[in-house]
């Protein structure tokens, strides 16, 4: 009888990760067909699609905005995310509770909401959009996160260190400097790459708030309008794989925090 | 370095809780000073005030003359040894120690050398290169000394650094502060709850009890002359024998004792300050006092002495309790004549005390 349940167990769980892996597996597997259909059967492996991505310049060209957009704005999140915390967590601000939800609020926002937001405000400020307004938006969604995780991270053990480094002398820009920012790295390095990660495979805000250099998802996107083709398997797979890459850094980072 | 400290007339409330009322103390220059007293007394506020994370609600702090009134704890002539150690853990041993010679400005080579040397003082020499989390409690604690030490503070601040510490290691750390201190000349303010660390290395105890200094001086003054009923007790065990002055004399239940008293008054008597010998036997000298024949209930042997507990034939309910020497016998149910060899009578019920 247990044995049965057990099994049991082992299929429930095959069935599970079958569902969430399975899409993304017949992807992948497609992106090496040697064919122009990417449906069954499959014929190949070929790597003539991952090619044909590589030297398409459009594709390329919006990897290389998607890299600028996400590493840009990932490092304005963290750093107001970071000063926020800091203040939040160091100091007793009346209304601090407020201060703090409305920090965490636009996580609760869809991102076609901010998107909407943001186009019409920046209609009404005359401001023209670019990879810069679509960046603002990813900096949006990503401060809260960014608070979010390091103002978990501000332990009283960070509180002590703080406060021994003030005794022995060191300046309110030096505490952060030399103990705050050096003790958090593990939850700066995490919060930076889930930053990271969240802007390189956002599609709405980047559609909506960019015009002639878009990011990698929105090129995507108008690659799919004439029709599906292995090319769209091979560069969704790339963004995947750095996707991927991404999640484990913040994974082995956050395990040696836990280890310590 | 060393400087004098004064506080005047400190109070510290926190809404409705006072957590200091109206206290007013001189430290000397160079003083080992230990702040004693149960927990919630106001002995780490007091603390948390000298080092200038904490502003009293009234009162005046002085050191080396300097009024600190206003002045952060980075601009502050004190250091902290705190009670978690507080080091830094993305540092080496080094670095930790050199950290406040680094913010004074020091450059790179010197700092390190004069870390180093710290590090020598405290009995760490060569572990400079590790990081707190490759040492044991007792070696943070050292090198929290040496980080504090380093930036020649004139007052270094103690908050119960010795706590987390097991006993052995905690008397033979008492014994390092105070040979450190001693080397070093700096004035200490340490703080604590355990009586006897504050006997093994105060110069000066200052008994602290719901926000007021209880009583203050030297370990043997405190402990063979408390001023109060609550410096008595926190000191060490007492016996505490109710009675009634009549001017020449006391009594109490043990009969008419000759103490020049009047008024209530509470005789107060340490263990070891009684005595038994045979029933009949010849009287002590004085100032040695007759405490009348008494049965022995029971006693514990605990190496140093004999705890016995007597219970006078004059007051049977009594229980008196004496450390007999190690030598003697003690047989449960025989009679000894109990002698007071010093004895110390406060008023009681105990006054209001007066600021």
């Amino acid at each position: 009888m247990t044995r049965a349940w057990h099994l049991l167990g082992w299929v429930y769980l095959a069935l599970a990760f079958g569902f969430i892996l399975l899409p993304v597996g017949v992807l992948v597997l497609f992106s090496f067909q040697d064919g122009r259909l990417p449906v069954p059967p499959f014929r190949g492996p070929s790597l003539r699609w991952y090619a044909d991505v590589l030297a398409d310049r459009r594709l390329m060209a919006g990897l290389g905005n998607s890299l600028l957009v996400a590493s840009v704005s990932a490092t304005v999140a963290l750093g107001l995310g970071f000063l926020a915390a800091v203040g939040l967590a160091r100091h007793r601000l009346p209304g601090a509770a407020l201060l703090r939800l409305v920090l965490i609020a636009p996580m609760t926002v869809s991102y076609l909401i901010i998107a909407l937001g943001l186009l019409s405000l920046y209609n009404r400020a005359g401001v023209g959009l670019s990879l810069w307004t679509a960046g603002v938006g990813h900096v949006v969604i990503n401060l809260p996160l960014c608070f979010a995780i390091l103002y978990a991270a501000m332990g009283p053990h960070l509180r002590a260190a703080e406060r021994a480094a003030r005794d022995l002398g060191a300046g309110e820009a030096a505490v952060l400097w030399h103990v705050t920012a050096p003790m958090l790295a593990p939850a700066l390095l995490a919060a930076w790459f889930l930053a990271f990660t969240f802007s390189w495979d956002e599609f709405i805000i980047a559609f909506l708030l960019t015009r002639f250099d878009v990011t990698l998802p929105v090129e995507i996107w108008s690659l799919l309008r004439s029709g599906i083709s292995p090319r769209a398997n091979a560069i969704g797979s790339l963004v995947f794989l750095v996707s991927v890459v991404v999640v484990m850094v913040v994974q082995l980072v956050a395990l040696r925090r836990t280890r310590r | 370095m060393t400087a004098a400290v004064t506080l005047k007339d400190l109070t510290m409330r926190y809404g409705d809780f006072t957590a200091l009322d109206g206290v007013s103390l001189a430290l000397e220059a160079g003083e080992f000073v230990v702040l004693l007293g149960p927990s919630g007394c106001g002995k780490s506020t007091l603390l948390a005030i000298l080092g200038g994370f904490v502003t009293p609600t009234s009162g005046r702090v002085h050191i080396g003359g300097r009024d600190m009134a206003g002045v952060a704890p980075k601009d502050r002539p004190t250091t902290t040894m705190f009670q978690d150690y507080a080091l830094f853990p993305h540092m080496t041993l080094v670095d930790n120690v050199a950290f406040g010679l680094r913010m004074r400005g020091m450059g790179r080579r010197a700092r390190r050398a004069r870390a180093e040397e710290l590090l020598a003082l405290v009995g760490l020499e060569g572990a400079g290169r590790r990081h707190p989390d490759a040492l044991s409690g007792g070696q943070r604690q050292r090198v929290a000394l040496a980080r504090a030490l380093a930036v020649e503070p004139q007052v270094l601040l103690l908050d119960e650094p010795l706590g987390a510490l097991d006993l052995k290691l905690r008397r033979q750390m008492q014994d390092e502060l105070k040979a450190i201190q001693r080397r070093v000349g700096t004035t200490f303010v340490h703080v604590t709850h355990d009586q006897e660390e504050a006997m093994a290395i105060a110069d000066r105890i200052v008994l602290m009890n719901a926000g007021r200094i209880e009583d203050e001086g030297p370990a043997r003054e405190v402990y063979l002359r408390p001023r109060s009923l609550f410096s008595a007790a926190f000191m060490g065990e007492v016996n505490q024998i109710p009675g009634q002055g009549t001017g020449a004399a006391l009594d109490t239940q043990l009969g008419r004792l000759p103490l020049a008293a009047s008024g209530p008054m509470m005789l107060c008597l340490r263990p070891e300050a009684i005595a038994a010998g045979p029933v009949h036997g010849a009287p002590e000298a004085p100032p040695a006092i007759d405490l009348g024949p008494a049965r022995l209930v029971e006693a514990t042997f605990f190496g140093t002495h004999h705890r016995a507990h007597f219970a006078p034939l004059a007051a049977p309910d009594l229980r008196l309790v004496a450390h007999l020497p190690q030598g003697a016998a003690p047989e449960p149910g025989a009679t000894a004549r109990l002698w007071a060899r010093a004895a110390v009578l406060l008023p009681h019920p105990a006054p209001e005390p007066t600021r």
